[in-house]
């Protein structure tokens, strides 16, 4: 079957160790991860994780629906490369020395639309946000140049459906108010009455 | 109130009555406040936190409340972890309680410390750590809510001594909603039309009837369902005893060892109706030739399960009984005597191939089959059984009648050995009325033996029955076939057993001749304590019918 890249989007509760067990269904199907980041959604107390890894269909399938059913996680979904807008920002740390005459530094900056941060005697700081590839492609414009450190975030990504985590929140609910009914069906059918007890 | 009691408070409100355990440095608060309730709770103190975990989940099988045992921090904790995985992955609620270091001290390789958090992350269904007293409540009330509920688990929760140890304002109130957790899925309508429609169109249906239809308490409602269209109905391993195995329309067990009939049919069958069951590789042989010929209706209550191993045709996403209640009104009252006589015709073949010399045979050592048989037929098929792993559970699990439901009490997913001794003492703890019976090899046996010592103190009248070939009896089977029979690390010489268990004050016998066999297990039947029963049976006996590995299930081989 064929790998395509995969943008897996979490929405959970704010719960210690959760990030862990999130891991572990990767982990366990010997899985890489290629980018992972966290940060509180739009809502307060909802946090969203996205994911980025290369697998096939059949594989993201089974592994969203094993984190959708872990307790605190409100909804899990993928998308491909082309059902949402996304952005990785990069860092770079570059020696002076190579700049003081050139006007190459400014170039890059201008022509790849970064920006720079910080000037100091030693070093300038560049930062670029953009697609994996772009970040990249400047990175190896800079070499030359001395980078004495880099760093590139994990992927943030919005989907472009028009559906939004109120929407779900909504129908969490609604599943929440049935899950309770059918509970209290089978604890009138005869099937205990204590929470202790098997339903 | 101090963090101890209100753990021992909220078990009382949730009428828990029995507790396995071993105390140990950081669990000792709620030792010491369990002692003031010792006419409500009664603690079974074990010989090792494995078996306290083990005897929790069998007691929570037969007894229908979520069980409860208790460790101690570091290695009190990691002995529960087999345990713990073994209910887990056979889908047993358990609530598991250790305590840990004080907070101050975690992360420091303090004494007796271990991550708890990260060491049962992957083989439970939700833990929790709790380093405040007044989140002890509400984390045991959602701990118990959350093992219970949907598909059942295992819960952790994880306590550090300075909770227990500081001042609270105790209030139980049972869980509230969990937003991220709907257990029971809403049924949808379309599906259960769909499923109907193809019931009742089948002329070769089969039922696969796994551990959901225990779960789920869904029993009666699974017998008239299959009873209205003549369906038969297949087990999975841990469906066993869900539905009488002496009811006409029963047609065996699924699987590697399973019948002849219903695993050769799985692949002639135009309908399989899947009912709360996984298709485990164990069942499924090589799933690339798994029942390509017919539609598959799956009704499961685990999303993830669907379509995880087999692509499905209908889905149902329910509980089971939920399902089969919306179900049951639309079928068709219908008969399937043709489809049923083959799987008779298949019977007789298994019968003369493999059942006959299994369980009745004439000459030769004693076979593992013919002592099931002869307790199953003693007993009527209304004792509880309880297997260890191997050969012996596969006798078990094929042999015995089960009339009731929850009367196998056996370790499906995980394959524990040890499981079977601690497991019946869970089980005799809360049965009075039937014998139960433990069924263990020599290998299985040696694993817990410790266990004895429980039984012993706690009186509980199991009836031990090993099966002693000095193999581990499934591995050197799989040398046999597999490996040109180099018999590596398989055999095993064993101790007197019987000098053994009269030490812990045991009745003891072992016998070697067919024909002690019947007097011997009335007389341990007939014993009102626990008894032990050593059977010396056939050294190089194997468990026929099999599926090999790599092979599909009508592949099954009879010899």
């Amino acid at each position: 079957m064929e790998k395509h890249q995969y943008t897996i989007v979490i929405f959970t509760e704010n719960h210690i160790g959760l990030l862990n067990r999130v891991s572990i269904v990767f982990t366990r199907r010997h899985l890489n991860i290629d980018s992972i980041t966290a940060s509180e959604s739009e809502i307060k107390g909802v946090y969203r994780y996205t994911i980025v890894l290369v697998t096939t269909e059949k594989q993201v399938k089974k592994v969203v629906s094993q984190i959708e059913k872990l307790v605190e996680v409100l909804r899990a979904s993928y998308y491909l490369e082309d059902e949402v807008i996304h952005q990785e920002i990069a860092l770079y740390k570059v020696e002076s020395a190579g700049l003081a005459n050139s006007n190459e530094v400014e170039k890059l900056v201008r022509y790849n639309n970064a920006r720079i941060l910080a000037i100091e005697p030693d070093y300038i700081v560049i930062e670029k946000t953009g697609y994996k590839a772009e970040t990249q492609e400047l990175f190896e414009k800079l070499e030359p140049f001395g980078v004495l450190q880099f760093v590139r975030s994990g992927r943030v990504a919005l989907t472009k459906q028009r559906k939004e985590l109120t929407s779900y929140l909504k129908e969490i609910d609604k599943a929440s108010d049935k899950s309770d009914k059918i509970r209290e069906w089978k604890l009138s059918n005869g099937n205990g009455a204590s929470t202790a007890m098997w339903l | 109130m101090r963090g101890s009691m209100a753990v021992v408070q909220s078990l009382l409100a949730e009428h828990i009555e029995i507790i396995f355990g071993y105390p140990g440095g950081a669990i000792m608060p709620i030792y010491d406040d369990l002692m003031e309730y010792e006419d409500k709770i009664h603690h079974i103190l074990v010989r090792h936190e494995q078996g306290a975990a083990h005897a929790t989940q069998a007691y929570s099988q037969v007894s229908g409340k979520v069980g409860v045992c208790f460790g101690t921090s570091g290695p009190g904790a990691t002995n529960l972890i087999t345990g713990i995985t073994n209910a887990q992955i056979d889908s047993v609620p358990m609530v598991v309680i250790t305590a840990q270091v004080p907070s101050a001290l975690i992360g420091t390789d303090a004494f007796q410390e271990t991550d708890v958090m990260g060491l049962t992350m992957p083989i439970t269904k939700w833990n929790a750590q709790v380093t405040m007293a007044e989140e002890i409540p509400e984390t045991i009330a959602k701990a118990f809510y959350i093992a219970v509920s949907g598909r059942p688990g295992v819960v952790v929760i994880d306590i550090t001594k300075d909770a227990l140890l500081s001042e609270l304002e105790f209030q139980y109130e049972k869980a509230p909603r969990i937003r991220s957790y709907f257990p029971y899925p809403d049924l949808k309508m379309e599906n259960i039309n769909q499923a109907a429609d193809l019931i009742n169109k089948s002329k070769k249906p089969l039922v696969l009837m796994g551990h959901g239809v225990l779960i789920g308490k869904a029993e009666n409602i699974f017998k008239d369902f299959v009873e209205r269209a003549e369906l038969p109905v297949a087990s999975t391993l841990l469906g066993l005893s869900a539905f009488p195995s002496s009811h006409k329309l029963f047609v065996g067990m699924l699987g590697m060892h399973g019948n002849y009939a219903p695993n050769i049919k799985t692949n002639e069958a135009d309908l399989i109706i899947a009912i709360g069951m996984r298709f485990d590789d164990r069942v499924t042989g090589r799933i690339s030739a798994y029942a390509k010929q017919a539609k598959i209706i799956h009704i499961e209550i685990d999303k993830s399960e669907i379509n995880k191993n087999i692509e499905v045709d209908v889905a149902i996403h329910s509980d089971v009984k939920m399902a089969l209640t919306a179900l049951l009104p639309k079928i068709q009252a219908n008969a399937h005597s043709d489809w049923l006589n083959e799987f008779r015709e298949s019977d007789k073949i298994e019968y003369e191939k493999v059942i006959k010399k299994e369980c009745l045979p004439e000459i030769g050592g004693i076979r593992q089959g013919e002592v099931i048989k002869v307790l199953s037929d003693k007993t009527k098929g209304h004792a509880i059984l309880v297997t260890d792993v191997g050969q012996n559970q596969m006798m078990g699990a094929r042999y015995f009648k089960f009339e009731n439901p929850n009367s196998l009490i056996t370790s499906g997913g995980l394959g524990t050995m040890g499981f079977g001794l601690p497991a019946a003492m869970g089980a005799a703890v809360w049965i009075k009325d039937r014998p139960v019976i433990a069924f263990l090899g020599d290998g299985g046996f040696q694993m817990t033996i410790q266990e004895l010592g429980t039984i012993m103190q706690e009186k509980l009248p199991v009836k031990i029955v090993v099966v002693n070939n000095n193999f581990l009896g499934m591995v050197r089977q799989w040398q046999d076939l597999f490996n040109n029979k180099r018999y590596a690390a398989t055999h095993m010489i064993t101790p007197d057993f019987v000098k053994i268990c009269e030490g812990y004050g045991i009745k003891g016998k072992k016998i070697e001749q067919r024909e002690d066999l019947s007097q011997a297990i009335d007389e341990m039947l007939a014993c009102q304590d626990a008894y032990f029963l050593e059977v010396m049976v056939e050294k190089e006996g194997n468990v026929f019918p099999m599926i090999t590995p790599g092979s599909s299930v009508s592949e099954i081989v009879l010899e």
